[in-house]
């Protein structure tokens, strides 16, 4: 297993190092345009949000996979955790907004040992839709957590997960050795429970990302892939693929940069920036949340350490919605991700 | 003047040979953008496609832009590599067959 960025004190690892290579280079020299000049023209600089209906709880960065593309820089070794404290004020927040995802990432969440509670929590205070984006592996990682598809189901819990391929082959080489055999059985677990299958109500979503410095394909096209590949040799069913670009920061620049990819995967996203894609990021409807209640425009940003516009407020403990919703959403280079081709979101393609 | 007859960042350019004659160029990558465009084959099948062909005509603009291309639209590198193998499989054949044309000749000529 690979080590995090943090582990191996890589200048990575440091985020105020990963906004300033955002920042020069290529963009410095004007090679390539700014994010900012290219949604300027646009009439979308600065970058304002629409109405909140996304609160994402990033509640901890620890994980049992190391992934090499992983933005958050997760892995066994990150001991940042939410508390119960925060994920009270979380949900206080949610009881009384009219905010109606909830949309429960990490590391791996289900190893914050306040996860159950905090799920249950969330489902007996009636929040409409709760998302938990688990990793599949967590669920046979330790006896522990083989009833997770049981308490999923139990909560109601739409259940997303990355699977950036249908083969062992691109899945190990990106998400670490086994874990497509474990993300197979996780998937089977789910499916035993309902999950995937028509008529069940239970959504098992799965998530694409390319295994290396090209553009995701169409959605459409990849989802039926995946459909034919997985029903065929393990029998699996889920409900949608969501096609996600993978964003130049922590792991993945590091990976870019190592392999000297990184000039042109930049250009590339900027050569197929979509104009029509600016307005569905996913920023604009989404608050992230880090594991000490500080609030972000998305998770990205939380990883860079680019907290909400001061003014906006910048922690749970002052979480004002009609501030928020008018405040100007923090961009660099890295959004260039989101608006590359048909757009990209946790949701997958926004068009 | 470069030292090489091929330069990666040239496939950047490919667009600007409607520089010096539009009206052909802009009908080319017209007709080209159709010609991948989703039919009774798939996006990714006509990718292998050109990804063999390329290979075939030994272009290596061609074999970046389809190299990427392959990937994107979700092909195996073992499947990409079987596309090579049709290509080469074919160029191989077409020489050989070809044998047989220098068998009949020989046959003609010798007693």
């Amino acid at each position: 297993m690979i080590k995090s960025l943090h582990a191996r004190h890589h200048q990575l690892a440091n985020q105020e190092r990963q906004v300033e290579f955002l920042q020069n280079g290529i963009f410095k020299s004007g090679k390539l345009p700014t994010f900012k000049q290219k949604i300027e023209p646009l009439g979308h600089f600065p970058l304002k949000p629409a109405k909140i209906e996304i609160f994402q709880m990033n509640i901890g960065y620890m994980c049992n996979q190391v992934c090499k593309h992983c933005h958050v820089d997760a892995g066994p070794d990150r001991k940042e955790i939410m508390t119960r404290d925060t994920m009270q004020q979380c949900l206080d927040v949610l009881t009384h907004t009219t905010i109606k995802t909830l949309d429960i990432t990490g590391g791996a969440p289900e190893m914050n040992p306040d996860f159950r509670w905090f799920v249950s929590e969330a489902h007996r205070l009636g929040v409409q839709e709760i998302i938990v984006r688990s990793n599949l592996t967590i669920i046979t990682a330790n006896p522990k957590y083989h009833d997770l598809p049981e308490f999923f189901k139990e909560n109601n819990v739409r259940v997303c997960s990355s699977l950036p391929f249908y083969n062992a082959d691109k899945t190990d080489r990106q998400r670490g050795e086994g874990v497509f055999k474990g993300s197979i059985k996780g998937l089977q677990m789910l499916n035993e429970v309902g999950y995937g299958k028509e008529g069940s109500g239970l959504i098992l979503d799965l998530v694409y990302n390319p295994t290396g410095a090209f553009l995701p394909g169409d959605q459409m096209q990849l989802e039926r892939d995946f459909k034919k590949e997985l029903k065929g040799h393990f029998d699996i069913d889920f409900n949608n693929l969501f096609t996600i670009t993978n964003i130049p920061i922590s792991r993945f620049l590091d990976f870019l940069i190592e392999s000297g990819n990184y000039d042109d995967y930049m250009e590339k996203l900027i050569n197929a920036f979509n104009p029509s894609a600016v307005s569905g990021v996913m920023c604009r409807n989404t608050v992230s949340i880090d594991w000490q209640g500080f609030l972000y425009d998305c998770d990205f940003n939380q990883m860079l350490g680019l907290k909400t516009q001061e003014s906006s407020g910048q922690n749970i403990s002052s979480f004002d919605v009609s501030k928020l919703e008018q405040r100007e959403i923090v961009v660099s280079q890295h959004c260039f991700a989101c608006t590359a081709g048909a757009g990209s979101s946790c949701q997958g393609a926004t068009i | 003047m470069d030292h090489t007859y091929y330069n990666p960042e040239d496939l950047k350019k490919f667009g600007n040979i409607g520089e010096w004659e539009k009206n052909l160029a802009d009908k080319f990558f017209s007709y080209y953008g159709d010609v991948f465009k989703e039919g009774d084959l798939t996006a990714r099948e006509k990718s292998l496609i050109a990804l063999a062909v390329a290979h075939t005509v030994q272009c290596p603009y061609c074999i970046d832009a389809y190299t990427q291309d392959s990937l994107e639209k979700g092909a195996t590198e073992k499947g990409m590599m079987e596309a090579i193998h049709v290509a080469a499989a074919i160029r191989s054949g077409a020489t050989l067959v070809h044998g047989v044309m220098m068998m009949n000749k020989a046959k003609k000529l010798s007693m």
